[in-house]
């Protein structure tokens, strides 16, 4: 699926299922692209011959995810995840491997670094805007301080990975 | 108190009330009249909190304007008036659960804290190696954890009642586990994830055959139906007060007064002695024996206020309320395609959990909350329950007698709502 979806009837108007609720917070949280991220997450599998990897745990709602990494020379040359989580967690695990897969081990944290101001609403670096690129639709979670939780439970893990940490736990 | 004042736990629910009208009740409750996200607030977790009618915020008010001061210590004024109207509330309690005596309703901060302090009590003093604790699978946290850290230090086992796929108890299976190595069985009345109404008086009985004492978690009963220790027999009975229209930090332990008094006190201090040299400490007689330091006063007191207002509603007809609006949620509910209902059990009261085919119940409870509707999203401190099912968690409404069919129809139409966003 595309991030647009078309309209399925040339004679309909396409409506959004919000418009009827006036949800503009929520259509910013649940925006297509998280949607079809949930749907359908990237690199949504085991990592045979990862030398990294963590489990991460997020015990008020039982999000649990397990990320694997493939380090080389300091670079991220593989990322997958394995797990179960609400749309949120999901849909930033799956654009979090697509984000740092390639990138060197450095840049991975400071994304995270960025990617975790973004959503708790802290001023980050206007540089570091252009970097996090697609990953910026998650802007819209610093307006549900409860589900933040869930968009960085999959960075946390990935630091975690990086750091040969094995269990992290978001509470 | 005055002999006079102690009518029967019959008479008392019965000569003060009036007929039900829910939108009687919900004029009584301040808290559920206000907009949330610019929607009229639509309150559907009371298995996690329910709502504090007006007079028990005035009767804390009242207590904090004009009585307060330290209980049964003072020789002053204020610190009578408190002591009075602290042990007035525990004679409500008392009629309330229909105990044979107000000193076998110990006041604790909540089901929580009165089951732990029966396992420090009694299952320190009175479990050993090799003992079998029963408990069942539809426990919540409060009801395992306390137990299997008594198991861990004296090297007991836990045994598990399992349940069916409706969420009921398996009772052949509870009946086996039950042997002359069983020394405590503990089980909810009503389970706050499913619902599922358990059939506690017969459980007891079962349990007796062997002796063995036996806990309900009352946390999810106690604000629903009537409940009588007496006619359960159970020898100890559990309740928070904030599951039932009293502010937090206030509930009960209840226990019989011959098992309370073998039992060892819980926490050590000022009010649960008798005398103290540093040679030795005797000990208070119940309750005082079980309520060390200064208790949450104004919340137990509001705990009795509480029991003053649902006497003063016709309980038999809330109760039928509730039940109809559980019986319509799970129709509109069970209707919409993609939900399923978790806990379908036969007897089952104010609770209905759901999950929707693909879709999160963390997603469901932002969605719902955007409209206003407060539920429960996640594993209810019942993981057990959610792997049973094989579920992550669930989506939970919980009802109280001031819900109306309405809000059940928006809950609905908000269920199809979230169908719609994720499709």
């Amino acid at each position: 699926m595309q991030a647009v979806s078309p309209t399925r009837f040339p004679f309909t108007i396409h409506h959004s299922p919000f418009t009827a609720f006036h949800m503009s917070e929520l259509s910013e949280l649940y925006q297509q692209v998280i949607l079809d991220h949930n749907k359908k997450p990237r690199n949504f599998r085991k990592l045979e011959g990862a030398n990294h990897s963590a489990e991460g745990f997020n015990p008020l709602c039982g999000d649990h995810l397990t990320v694997y990494l493939s380090l080389e020379d300091d670079a991220v040359k593989e990322i997958s995840f394995e797990g179960s989580g609400c749309a949120i967690s999901k849909a930033a695990a799956s654009m979090m491997t697509q984000a740092v897969k390639g990138k060197s081990k450095q840049l991975a944290e400071e994304l995270f670094t960025d990617f975790h101001r973004m959503v708790t609403g802290e001023e980050y670096e206007g540089s570091s805007e252009d970097r996090l690129g697609n990953l910026k639709i998650f802007e819209g979670v610093r307006e549900f301080p409860v589900r933040v939780k869930c968009a960085t439970l999959p960075w946390h893990t990935m630091h975690a990975a990086l750091n040969n940490e094995e269990l992290v736990s978001t509470e | 108190m005055a002999a006079a004042e102690v009518t029967s736990f019959e008479e008392s629910t019965q000569v003060r009330s009036r007929a039900f009208d829910v939108q009687n009740v919900r004029a009584d409750f301040p808290v559920l009249h206000q907009t949330v996200n610019r929607k009229p607030l639509v309150y559907l977790d009371n298995g996690a909190s329910s709502q504090v009618p007006q007079v028990v915020i005035d009767r804390g008010s009242l207590y904090l304007e004009e009585e307060h001061s330290n209980i049964h210590r003072g020789v002053h004024y204020l610190s009578q008036k408190a002591t009075t109207a602290y042990e007035g509330a525990r004679e409500k309690v008392k009629r309330f659960i229909n105990a044979r005596d107000a000193k076998e309703c110990i006041f604790v901060r909540g089901a929580t804290e009165g089951i732990n302090l029966v396992m420090h009590g009694y299952g320190r003093k009175f479990i050993g190696p090799g003992d079998e604790i029963i408990i069942s699978a539809m426990e919540h946290h409060a009801n395992i954890v306390p137990w299997q850290m008594l198991c861990e230090e004296k090297g007991a086992i836990l045994r598990v009642i399992p349940m069916n796929d409706a969420g009921e108890l398996i009772q052949d299976e509870y009946d086996a586990l039950l042997s002359e190595n069983t020394k405590f069985v503990a089980f909810t009345h009503v389970s706050n994830a499913l619902g599922t109404v358990n059939p506690v008086k017969r459980m007891v009985e079962q349990a007796h055959k062997y002796g063995v004492p036996v806990l309900i978690d009352g946390a999810q009963s106690a604000p629903h139906m009537l409940v009588d220790v007496q006619e359960l027999d159970c020898d100890f009975y559990a309740f928070s007060g904030h599951k039932m229209f009293a502010p937090t930090g206030s509930g009960i332990i209840y226990g019989k007064a011959e098992v309370l008094e073998t039992m060892n006190p819980f926490q050590g201090g000022g009010d649960m002695i008798k005398s103290v040299t540093f040679e030795k400490t005797t000990y208070a007689g119940l309750p005082n024996k079980f309520e060390a330091g200064t208790p949450a006063i104004a919340s137990q007191i509001g705990l009795g206020a509480a029991i003053d207002y649902l006497n003063s509603i016709d309980r038999v007809k809330a109760e039928a309320h509730e039940a109809e609006l559980l019986r319509y949620a799970t129709e509109r509910l069970s209707a919409i395609e993609g939900v399923r209902i978790i806990g379908t059990a036969r007897e089952k009261i104010s609770v209905l959990s759901f999950v929707i085919d693909d879709i999160h119940p963390h997603d469901i409870g932002t969605i719902l909350d955007q409209e206003g509707i407060a539920v429960r999203a996640g594993h209810h401190c019942a993981q057990p329950v959610m792997q049973r099912f094989n579920v992550p968690a669930t989506a939970r409404a919980s009802f109280a007698f001031y819900n109306t069919k309405e809000e059940v129809d928006v809950l609905a139409r908000t269920v199809e709502r979230v169908i719609e966003i994720f499709s």
